[in-house]
C-alpha cells in the first residue's frame, strides 16, 4: 500500500514540475500574442488583461505603414531560398568526395575541413567586407549568398558525409559496373537516397539565414534592400514604446519559422541534436 | 579506374578548396596584415607594427570592460545552461503520459533567435508593464529595472538566453541519457539508491564526454554574443552590456577603425583558445571515457 502511495506521489511531483516549466517556456508566447492584439491604451494597465475585450488587429496593419514589410519579406525569402539551394547542392557535392570516392590525402583534407569550423567569423569579417566593397557588391545580396555555393560550410559537409557513408557501397559498385558516371551516381542515386539529410541541412540553414542579422547589417545599408531582421531592428530602434506594433511585427517575422517547425519537426529535432547551431 | 576516381575526387572537393582560398585563407592573411595597420577603408592601410595590440592591452579601458562583461556572461551562463538543460533532460526522460508534448513545448523557444528574440524580451523585461515585473508585482514584489540597471542588465540577457536555448540543449542531453544501459540504474535501485544517487553516480559520469563537449561549445557561443546587446541595449547602461563582439563591431563599422578591430578579432581567437585549453585541463578530472 505504501509503495503505491509513493508511486502516485512521484507522478504528481513529476507533473507539477513539468507544468511549471511549461509555464516558464510558454507564458512569454501568450503574453506577446495578447499584447499584439491590444490597443496602446489597453497595454498599459495593471494588472494586465490576458484576453483583450476586443481583438484589435490595428497593430498588424500599422507595421505595413512603418516599414516596407512586403519588400523585406521578399528579400528575406530570396536570400534564404538561394542560400538553401547553395548549401544543399554544394555541401552534398563536396561530401560525395569525402564519402564515396577514394583519393590520396582524403582523410587528412577532411580533418582540415573540420578544423576550419573553429575559426571565429570575426577574423574574416573585416577583410571580406573590404573585398566585397572593392568589387562593388555592397547593397547587393551577393555577399550573403555566393560564399555558400562553395562548399556550404564545414558542418554541413560533415553532416552529409556521415549520412552518405551509411549508404551500402554495393549500390555504387553496381552503378559503376553499369557504366554510370560519378556525377550520375551523385545525382541519380545518392541525392534521392539522402532526402532526410538534405531536409535536415535545409531546415537548419533556413533558421540560420532567416534570423541572420550581422550579415545584412554589414552589407545592406540601402533601405529597400533590407531583410526582415533589419526591418524589425529598425522598428525597435525607432519605436521603443509602441509595444503592440512591435510584438505584431515580431510575430509576423517568426511565423514562417513556427510553421516550418511544425511541419518538419523530425528534421528539426535531429538537426538540433547534431548541431546546436543557433546563433 | 583508381586514377580516374582520384581525379574525380579532386573535382568534387574543388568547390570547397576554391571557397576556402577566397573566403577563408585570403581574409585570414589580410586580417593579420590589417591588425598591424591603421586602416579606415578610404585610405590605404598604414603599417604601424604592433601598436594596435599594445593600445588595446595597455590603453583601452573599454577593451577590458568588454572582456570583463563577456567573461561574466560566459561564466554565469555556461554552468546554468548545462546544469539546467541536463536536469530538464532527466525530467523529460521519465515515462509518463503526454511526455512528447512537454518535450516539444520546452523546445519551442529554441526556434526564436536574434532580433525577434531581443524584441520580444525588451517587452517582457519592461520594468513597469513587462511580463516578469507584472508577475512579481502580483505577488507583491518589486522587480528590478532589468536592462536599465547596471546590476541587472547582464543577468537579464542571461535569463533570456536560457529561455531560448534550454530546450534545444535538453534534446542533446536526452539523446545521451537514452544511450545509458538501463541495467546500471536497476543495480542502483537494488542498492536502494534514490534519484540524486542515480543522477550523481550514473547519469553524470556516463554522459560526461557529452557534457564536456557542450561546455566547450557553449563557451564559444557565449563569446559570440552580439545581436541581443546591439538591439536591446547598444552596450548600455554605462557599458554594462558592452560585450566583446559589440565593441569589435562598433570599432569596425561605426568608427571604421578596421585595423584596430582586426587586432580585436585576433585577441578574441587567443582568448577563446586559452579558455578552451583550460577547459581541457579541468576535464581530465571529471570526464570519464569508456573504452
Amino acid at each position: 500500500m505504501r509503495k503505491i502511495d509513493k508511486k502516485v506521489f512521484k507522478k504528481v511531483v513529476t507533473y507539477l514540475l513539468l507544468i511549471s516549466i511549461t509555464v516558464f517556456f510558454i507564458l512569454p508566447f501568450l503574453w506577446i500574442l495578447s499584447t499584439s492584439l491590444k490597443s496602446d491604451a489597453n497595454i498599459f494597465i495593471f494588472p494586465p488583461k490576458w484576453i483583450p475585450d476586443k481583438l484589435d488587429f490595428a497593430n498588424y496593419a500599422e507595421v505595413f505603414q512603418r516599414i516596407p514589410f512586403l519588400v523585406y519579406l521578399k528579400n528575406s525569402v530570396f536570400v534564404t531560398s538561394m542560400t538553401i539551394i547553395g548549401i544543399v547542392l554544394s555541401s552534398s557535392f563536396v561530401a560525395y568526395a569525402f564519402a564515396c570516392l577514394k583519393w590520396p590525402g582524403r582523410d587528412k583534407v577532411f580533418i582540415f575541413v573540420l578544423i576550419t569550423m573553429m575559426l571565429p567569423v570575426q577574423v574574416t569579417m573585416i577583410p571580406l567586407f573590404v573585398l566585397f566593397k572593392n568589387i562593388g557588391w555592397l547593397n547587393t545580396f551577393k555577399p550573403l549568398i555566393v560564399p555558400y555555393f562553395f562548399g556550404g560550410g564545414a558542418f554541413n559537409i560533415f553532416l552529409m558525409r556521415q549520412f552518405f557513408r551509411s549508404i551500402p557501397s554495393d549500390l555504387f559498385d553496381a552503378a559503376r559496373i553499369d557504366g554510370m558516371s560519378e556525377f550520375g551516381i551523385y545525382w541519380n542515386i545518392v541525392l534521392p537516397l539522402s532526402k532526410p539529410a538534405l531536409a535536415t541541412v535545409a531546415v537548419l540553414t533556413f533558421m540560420m539565414i532567416w534570423n541572420d542579422f550581422i550579415g545584412p547589417l554589414i552589407y545592406l545599408s540601402d533601405k529597400m534592400k533590407g531583410t526582415l531582421a533589419l526591418g524589425l531592428a529598425m522598428l525597435v530602434g525607432q519605436t521603443q514604446t509602441e509595444w503592440g506594433m512591435l510584438m505584431a511585427a515580431s510575430l509576423m517575422m517568426m511565423l514562417p519559422a513556427i510553421l516550418i517547425f511544425f511541419f518538419f519537426q523530425k528534421y528539426f529535432i535531429r538537426g538540433f541534436m547534431m548541431s546546436g547551431i543557433k546563433d | 579506374m583508381k586514377r580516374k576516381q582520384a581525379l574525380l575526387g579532386f573535382v568534387f572537393v574543388a568547390p570547397w578548396v576554391i571557397g576556402f582560398l577566397i573566403f577563408g585563407l585570403y581574409p585570414i592573411i589580410k586580417s593579420i596584415y590589417f591588425s598591424l595597420c591603421q586602416y579606415d577603408v578610404l585610405r590605404i592601410p598604414q603599417f604601424i607594427g604592433i601598436k594596435n595590440y599594445t593600445d588595446l592591452l595597455f590603453e583601452d579601458k573599454y577593451f577590458w570592460k568588454s572582456v570583463w562583461n563577456t567573461l561574466f556572461y560566459t561564466a554565469v551562463r555556461t554552468p546554468m545552461c548545462i546544469l539546467g538543460s541536463l536536469l530538464l533532460a532527466v525530467l523529460v526522460n521519465k515515462a509518463v503520459k503526454g511526455m512528447k508534448i512537454f518535450r516539444t513545448t520546452f523546445f519551442m523557444p529554441s526556434i526564436i533567435t536574434g532580433v525577434v528574440l531581443s524584441s520580444l524580451w525588451l517587452w517582457i523585461l519592461n520594468p513597469q508593464y513587462g511580463l516578469i515585473n507584472s508577475m512579481l508585482a502580483f505577488f507583491g514584489l518589486h522587480g528590478p529595472l532589468w536592462l536599465q540597471s547596471t546590476t541587472w542588465s547582464k543577468p537579464a540577457i542571461i535569463l533570456m538566453s536560457l529561455w531560448s536555448i534550454g530546450g534545444g540543449r535538453m534534446l542533446v542531453f536526452l539523446a545521451a541519457i537514452q544511450g545509458i544501459p538501463k541495467t546500471l540504474y536497476e543495480v542502483a535501485e537494488l542498492d536502494g539508491g534514490g534519484w540524486w544517487t542515480k543522477f550523481r553516480y550514473i547519469t553524470v559520469p556516463m554522459i560526461s564526454p557529452v557534457i564536456f563537449l557542450w561546455s566547450v561549445i557553449e563557451v564559444i557561443f557565449s563569446f559570440q554574443v552580439f545581436t541581443e546587446a546591439y538591439i536591446m541595449t547598444q552596450g548600455g547602461p554605462l557599458n554594462s552590456t558592452l560585450f566583446y563582439n559589440l565593441y569589435l563591431y562598433m570599432k569596425a563599422f561605426d568608427d571604421f577603425s578596421m585595423g584596430y578591430a582586426s587586432a580585436l578579432a585576433w585577441l578574441l581567437l587567443v582568448l577563446t583558445l586559452v579558455v578552451t585549453l583550460i577547459q581541457f585541463k579541468i576535464s581530465k578530472k571529471y570526464v570519464h571515457y569508456q573504452n
